[in-house]
């Protein structure tokens, strides 16, 4: 596919996805919608690991440490000033400081990619006991009280920007929550084809390169990790926003490990595949809900297991492999009754063009 | 009247590995423009050298002075700034891109001193015409030969434009052709920057050389004219001899 081709095929995707966001209320009742607004929050989040893991490659096993630093920062900002503007500032930028603090200790400290994964899976388990020993009237910020293993109830939901007294209904939620996925998905899109996206890719494929040509790779990996915890603490604003609740147990483990697995299953390297990965989960895992045959534990398990040994690059990829086979046979075909000789070029695809 | 003072000098230099010394008190000094061989048989510590040099290790003794900066210790991206370029042993490119970015990413970085993508992509276009892969620039760098890949690194090494630039075996795996092409570029290259090449073929030697270096055993055992080098009956004995009766 040629660059003016793909361009306009992307466009007319974030058309259509923003066309769905806009007339899905009149589709679907009210309880799949408050579905679809989880699942799009789901989605941020998915997106700011796909980023840092797959352009950044930097594999952090705790993200939700971000999400749920965003999901408390809106929260006690929220319940203090009664308004979601300044709340969904700082769930933004609580995480991308909290970020900042520690990817400058693991990226200029030379720590290994190994101990990058232990070090973001301690700090979530620490950030989970934290939070869930704040029971008590001495754990409060201004008027917010942590609650401990109980967490934060009733937590003002979004409203309109600087005007607390029009709370947004559900509806307008759900269009808040998917325009964020589709902003933020183009913000990432964006920052990719940046030069210092263009960096950032150079620096995961080879650092040692990238350092002989005169980039800094603690810095590019830092800023990658910085933005990677913004977007994550967007996705905890939101996913607040969704339950007007958050608890210590948005620190959980498993659902750092769920989004590690909504990437392998949607493409590692995509922006796409995380999105895709994550809405195709987690409708499996509330579908499995409402029954009582299988364990949902259980099911994603297996679900990873066959797509690692089948489908190892995920489905996005995958697909898309398939898809540029099929054409440049198609085009092959074309050619041939003219006669004419087909070389093959080396094809394939760079790296970071989903 | 001072002497002119040398790009690049090192003195002491010393690299350790546990019990392996692999560069002992190395004192070298590279004149501004100056085309330097370095040669030596496998293991003599050549790679490790550029190493230093780079920034990729840290000498555990000695120091390297390029211009007026003391380098020896900085970081890979530090010294890269100051302007030295290396083509490294074993192809170090970025795997997954095309070809242009490649280039790309070498040009942008040195543009930037001059803040401009316009002058990106000049240099992009005058470096792909120059390791005429003109053609191959939006194939993935990690489906062509090793040759092609050669070509790529070098090619990201010139888009960079540093002062001093450093080839670490450049013809390997490279056709007779493209070894002469390479030649005519060091050669091209060497009017206005200067070079270290570490080689190990002795006909390309021959090609491009003025002055040559010959390390053994991590010292520098002779320093002279390729002829004189090649004349030498000690280099014959640890390097030459079995190529050069050949
Ligand atoms: N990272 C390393 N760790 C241990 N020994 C090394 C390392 N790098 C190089 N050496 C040793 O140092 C010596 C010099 O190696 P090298 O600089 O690669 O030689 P050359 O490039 O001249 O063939 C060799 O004995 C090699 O085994
Ligand atoms: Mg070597």
């Amino acid at each position: 596919m040629n660059g003016p081709v793909k361009l306009t095929l992307q466009a007319l995707a974030i058309l259509a996805a923003c066309v769905a966001v806009a007339v899905m209320p009149s589709y679907v009742d009210l309880f799949q919608l408050m579905q679809f607004t989880l699942f799009c929050s789901m989605a941020v989040l998915a997106l700011s690991l796909g980023f840092i893991w797959g352009f950044g490659g930097i594999l952090s096993f705790g993200q939700t440490a971000f999400f749920g630093l965003g999901a408390y920062a809106y929260a006690v900002t929220a319940i203090n000033f009664q308004d979601s503007t300044p709340a969904i500032l700082l769930a933004v930028l609580v995480p991308a400081l909290f970020a900042l603090a520690l990817g400058y200790f693991v990226f200029y400290g030379r720590i290994s990619d190994v101990y990058l994964g232990v070090i973001t899976l301690t700090v979530t388990l620490i950030l989970f006991n934290v939070f869930n020993s704040t029971a008590g009237d001495a754990y409060a910020i201004g008027s917010a009280r942590l609650g401990g293993f109980n967490g934060m109830p009733a937590v003002p939901t979004f409203n309109m920007p600087f005007d607390p007294s029009s709370i947004l209904f559900p509806e307008q939620s759900w269009y808040v929550t998917g325009g964020a996925l589709i902003a933020v998905y183009l913000g990432l899109r964006l920052l990719l084809r940046s030069s210092f996206g263009r960096v950032a890719i150079a620096v995961r494929e080879n650092e040692t390169r990238a350092a002989l040509l005169g980039y800094d790779p603690r810095l590019v990996k830092l800023l990658v990790f910085v933005v990677g915890g913004g977007v994550a603490g967007l996705a905890g604003a939101l996913y607040v926003n969704w339950g007007a609740f958050v608890g210590p147990t948005i620190f959980a483990l498993s659902l750092s490990a769920e989004i590690i697995i909504w990437i392998c299953i949607g493409g590692l390297g995509t922006l796409i595949g995380p999105i895709v990965g994550c809405f195709l989960i987690e409708y499996l895992v509330s579908q499995i809900g409402t029954q009582q045959a299988f364990n949902a534990n259980l099911v994603l398990g297996a679900i990873l297991v066959v797509f690692v040994l089948l489908l190892p690059k995920g489905l996005v990829p995958t697909v898309r492999d398939l898809l540029l086979a099929a054409g440049r046979l198609a085009r092959e075909r074309n050619r041939r009754p003219a006669g004419e000789e087909t070389h093959a070029l080396p094809g394939g695809h760079p790296v970071g063009a989903e | 009247m001072a002497e002119i003072a040398p790009l690049l000098e090192t003195r002491n230099l010393t690299m350790r590995f546990g019990g392996v010394v692999a560069n002992d008190d190395v004192n070298f000094a590279l004149e501004e423009m100056e085309l330097r061989c370095l040669i030596g048989p496998n293991g003599a510590g050549k790679s490790t050298f550029f190493k230093m040099l780079t920034g990729q290790l840290t000498p555990t003794q000695g120091t390297i002075r390029f211009r007026t900066h003391p380098i020896a210790g900085n970081l890979p991206h530090q010294i890269a700034r100051l302007g030295i370029g290396i083509k490294t042993q074993i192809p170090n490119v970025f795997n997954g891109l095309s070809v242009r970015e490649n280039v790309w990413l070498a040009a942008a970085r040195a543009a930037r001193r001059e803040a401009s993508a316009k002058r990106a992509a000049a240099i992009v276009d005058e470096v792909l015409e120059r390791i005429r892969l003109g053609g191959l620039a939006e194939a993935i760098v990690g489906q062509l030969s090793h040759g092609q890949r050669q070509w790529v690194e070098i090619g990201t090494v010139l888009a960079a434009e540093p002062e001093l630039i450093l080839l670490d075996e450049p013809a390997a795996g490279m056709t007779d052709e493209e070894t002469a092409r390479t030649a005519e570029i060091i050669r091209e290259i060497n009017r206005t920057r200067a070079l270290i090449v570490v080689e190990h073929d002795m006909e390309f030697i021959k090609m491009i050389a003025k002055k040559v270096t010959v390390f053994h055993q991590g010292r520098i055992m002779m320093e002279d004219t390729v002829e004189a080098v090649l004349a030498d009956s000690r280099v014959r004995d640890v390097y030459l001899g079995k190529k050069v009766a050949a």
